[in-house]
């Protein structure tokens, strides 16, 4: 092993009611690619944070050696002084700025008191070859895919010249060509002397790439692999602290005959785009069923749930939608939720939740009306639910009290999940349900899926991630640049037959 | 633990809710000392509790304008025009031409309905229109001061003769007749004052019982009797101050109310909950079945109909209309509304902090202008405060 270009030694952080990392070290090797592991709410991302300066020193107790110096990291500024660039799994680009200004924004390189901008877009499109990403660098960010703009915030990490590279899931929202792509670009950087540090809850790509694995458990390390001796079955086990065998939950349930929602000839078009985003849509889905979107991101399985579900972003639409039986048209999601649909969104931050209120509030949010008396809440109700559902998800936070804001980000999700059970619908859409979520956790939201489609409920499932689509629904529509390119029942679906339709 | 342990806790826990009233209080001591209780006097309390009033109001319904991320400048100048409308509709039409010699009852519904009408317009131009509140309100204050203008073109101030009228800003409550005791003191105000004790007595041991029945965490013993003690107090010590005068005035009547019905509506109905939710994420409150847009027209027209009160309040109180009537109302309103903890990212505010906000400016001025400190100073004072306040909410935000 290499000397080791950074060692967090003992370190212990706390938030109000919670021990958020007790005694952790840590240690990564230069010119490694070292991937960090655990449950939600382990400690992971508080970890990085504090490698990174947004927990200030003073903050924590312990001491983080980097280049074989204690370093007292007052900011962010000051890591990245040192050669240190964290990527967040929110990207923090500016939409609305072109590739080159996002690349050197902080840095600009200045010819005296002005910008250089020929020198500026000359050495931006250096770093984007190093990323692999070829595109002209005067693109807008907002006119890019997920994943280049995460390409592209590599590339203003490596503008900083940097000598270690935090990413915190960043394939949790990247397509798979994408995620490959990342995962090359990483082991390329390696080749140039770059250290990283990988969080991810895709066991697959960790033991992928990994050179070596931390896995940390309730805020303590509890192992480092190297990558000969791992395994998926040993890293799960490390993690949840018992063996998982199945991913999936039996399948015992038959779906009924009973067509409870089914959408004819449903045309989209986006009024602010300009052009029709879904095309001739068909399909239905049965009481107690789970059916699966499959496809690639961008191909229209998120704009295709808003349009049913009260259309929220007013895109014109035609065609014909049937809840048992009965054609419907909703003009606000108000409409649909009152009919019996409840939708997740992928976006838990940006529509999902309201951050700065709290654990029960959001619970509680799309239905008020259930604990209260004429307009009156009952807010001990309110808790009492809350709890309940705290309970029977498993959601980590010292109290119900919490802002959401401060849990971390599979907590968040289950928040979301747990506010539209409360709904109680009949038909449940949920949009990427397991992003960002980890393995035991994956297990027990399955669990509770199966659960509420023999109670009756029906459920649609979008996923990018295909091993979740097939292995959990009944039937599994393939969506392709806004049309339906195919439909497979669960025995006829196969990963090969999926992506051949998808990418048709 | 220890009783200063516990109330350590609670304190620290809840700096940004208690820090208002700390500030307001170290306030009203300072000018008290500096100007030998001439401060707390009760004409001086009553005064000042009259002057808030029409800021008060306004400061009320800005700060739902606040939470749900708007702004509405067009407020005091609407509060100028409906004060010259109500005017008008009062004036007989011999004095005033277009007078409409329409009695009090009929002219303060109609005033407030055309309050109301006015931030539906408002409304209609965010919700629908989509054009940013900042802008439309503008516009407002624009059409709203020269409609002032207008009104008041052929008479000038317009001065009101009715005496109803004009106690709303200037008059006192009744008092109970007679009895022999307590000579000098005004009855009734003493007993409201030892109602709303009780009152307050009993909602707090009851929602105590109801938290403990459902086995939820409740202050400690000491810490809740402390704070029974404390508000007991406030309310006692206002009510005898106010008491020794004349009594109540109907400008705190009016303001007890409106803050009590928005209090209670933004912390304990689902309404107020919609309208922090819209504040704090519109787009998750839209996809949560919220209509965004519905509420935008509740909280304007909400704002319009408070800036009518709020005219009414200050046409009564001058027991006239001017031309310049409202001028800056808006920047007051929504200073009381910052200095009293409401956010400008959206979803974070409370109606009883503006309140105290507006008090505490109020206060402020009232405080410097007995001292003698000149009008110059006592700008530079408030835009001080104000910075101070915002900064302490800022900075304690993060901790919470
Ligand atoms: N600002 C905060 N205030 C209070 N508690 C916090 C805060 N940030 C994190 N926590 C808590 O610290 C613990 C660790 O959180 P962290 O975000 O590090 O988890 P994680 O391992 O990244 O999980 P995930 O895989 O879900 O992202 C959690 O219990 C979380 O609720
Ligand atoms: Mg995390």
């Amino acid at each position: 092993m290499n000397a080791p270009i950074l060692e967090m030694k003992n370190i212990t952080k706390e938030f109000p009611g919670v021990k958020a990392l007790s005694d952790v070290s840590f240690q990564v090797a230069k010119g490694e690619i070292h991937c960090l592991v655990g449950e939600n709410g382990a400690g992971k991302s508080t970890l990085m944070k504090i490698l990174s300066g947004v927990y200030p020193h003073g903050n924590y107790n312990g001491d983080v050696i980097f280049n074989g110096r204690v370093q007292k990291f007052s900011g962010i500024s000051d890591s990245e002084k040192a050669g240190i660039a964290i990527i967040y799994q929110e990207l923090a680009l500016i939409p609305e700025m072109t590739v080159y200004e996002n690349i050197f924004l902080g840095h600009e390189i200045k010819n005296g008191l002005l910008i250089d901008w020929n020198e500026t877009i000359k050495q931006a499109g250096e770093m984007l070859k190093k990323v692999n990403l070829d595109i002209n660098p005067a693109t807008k960010v907002r006119n890019l895919g997920v994943g280049k703009q995460q390409l592209v915030e590599i590339a203003k990490a490596l503008s900083k010249d940097v000598k270690l590279l935090i990413l915190d899931e960043p394939t949790s929202s990247l397509n798979e060509t994408d995620s490959e792509n990342l995962l090359a670009l990483l082991r390329d950087l390696k080749h140039q002397g770059v250290t990283s540090i990988m969080i991810s809850h895709k066991l697959k790509e960790v033991i992928e790439i990994a050179d070596t694995i931390t896995v940390l458990r309730d805020g303590q390390t509890v192992a480092t692999l190297s990558k000969d001796e791992v395994t998926e079955h040993k890293l799960i086990k490390h993690m949840v602290g018992r063996e998982i065998n199945n991913i999936y939950p039996k399948r015992e349930h038959k779906p009924s005959q009973e067509i409870v929602l089914e959408v004819k000839n449903w045309n989209a078009y986006h009024p602010t785009l300009g052009r029709a985003i879904l095309k001739d849509v068909s399909f239905n889905l049965k009481k107690g069923e789970i059916i699966g979107f499959a496809g690639l991101i961008g191909s229209g399985r998120t704009e295709l749930a808003l349009s049913i579900f009260g259309n929220p972003d007013g895109y014109r639409l035609s065609g014909e939608l049937f809840i048992n039986g009965i054609k419907k048209q909703f003009h606000h999601p108000q409409d649909a939720i009152k009919t019996g649909i409840a939708y997740v969104t992928e976006d838990r931050k940006g529509d999902g939740l309201i951050l700065i209120q709290d654990v029960k509030q959001n619970i509680t949010l799309a239905n008020l009306y259930k604990i209260s008396q004429r307009g009156i809440v009952n807010n001990n109700a309110e808790i009492q639910v809350a709890n309940q559902y705290k309970a029977d998800l498993n959601i980590k936070t010292p109290s119900v009290e919490q802002k959401v804001s401060n849990l971390s980000g599979g907590n968040q999700q289950k928040v979301c999940l747990g506010k539209w059970l409360f709904v109680g619908p009949d038909i449940l859409i949920l949009d990427e349900p397991t992003r960002g979520i980890d393995v035991g956790a994956k297990y027990e939201i399955y669990t509770i899926m199966k659960d509420l489609v023999k109670q009756g409920m029906s459920i649609i499932m979008i996923s990018s991630e295909l091993p979740e689509v097939l292995g959990m629904s009944d039937r599994v529509y393939i969506v392709s640049a806004g049309k339906i390119a195919g439909e497979l029942n669960a025995e006829e679906a196969t990963q090969e037959k999926v992506m051949q339709l998808a990418t048709n | 633990m220890t009783f200063f342990e516990n109330a350590k806790k609670v304190l620290q826990q809840n700096i940004r809710e208690y820090g208002m009233y700390i500030a307001l209080f170290v306030i009203m001591v300072f000018f008290t000392i500096t100007t030998n209780g001439t401060f707390i006097s009760s004409r001086n309390i009553v005064n000042l509790i009259n002057q808030t009033g029409y800021i008060a109001v306004l400061a009320v319904g800005m700060t739902l304008i606040i939470i749900i991320r708007q702004i509405d400048l067009s407020v005091g100048f609407l509060a100028g025009f409906l004060g010259a409308i109500a005017a008008i509709a009062m004036a007989d039409p011999k004095v005033i031409p277009n007078g409409l010699n329409l009695p009090v009852y009929a002219v303060i519904p109609l005033t407030l309905s055309l309050g109301v009408m006015a931030g539906l317009i408002t409304g209609f131009l965010v919700a629908q229109m989509k054009i940013p509140s900042f802008v439309a309100s503008l516009a407002g204050w624009l059409i709203y001061r020269g409609a002032i203008l207008v009104v008041t073109e052929s008479t000038g101030t317009i001065i009101i003769a009715n005496s109803a009228f004009n106690a709303i800003g200037n008059g006192f409550i009744p008092d109970i007749p007679d009895i022999g005791i307590l000579p000098g003191v005004h009855k009734l105000t003493l007993l409201l004052g030892v109602v709303a004790v009780i009152l307050l007595v009993i909602n707090e041991f009851n929602n105590r019982r109801k938290k403990q029945s459902y086995n939820f965490e409740v202050l400690p013993t000491e810490i809740f009797a402390l704070k029974l003690i404390f508000l007991a107090a406030i309310i006692g010590g206002i009510t005898w101050i106010l008491a020794g005068y004349q009594g109540l005035s109907w400008t705190a009547v009016i303001v007890l109310l409106v803050t009590l019905i928005y209090n209670f509506v933004m912390s304990q109905t689902v309404l107020g909950r919609h309208i922090y939710a819209i504040g704090g994420n519109p787009d998750a409150a839209e996809l949560s079945g919220i209509s965004v847009k519905k509420l935008v027209y509740v909280v304007f027209g909400s704002m319009g109909m408070l800036s009518a009160l709020s005219g009414i309040l200050f046409t009564s109180r001058l027991q006239s209309a001017t031309t310049t009537a409202g001028t800056l109302f808006e920047l007051d309103a929504i200073a009381a509304a910052y200095v009293g903890g409401v956010s400008a990212a959206g979803g974070v505010g409370k109606v009883v902090g503006s309140i105290i906000g507006a008090l505490v400016m109020t206060s402020l001025t009232s405080g410097m202008n007995l001292m003698g400190i000149g009008i110059s100073y006592q700008y530079i004072v408030r835009g001080a405060v104000l910075a101070a306040a915002v900064i302490f909410d800022v900075t304690t935000r993060g901790k919470n």
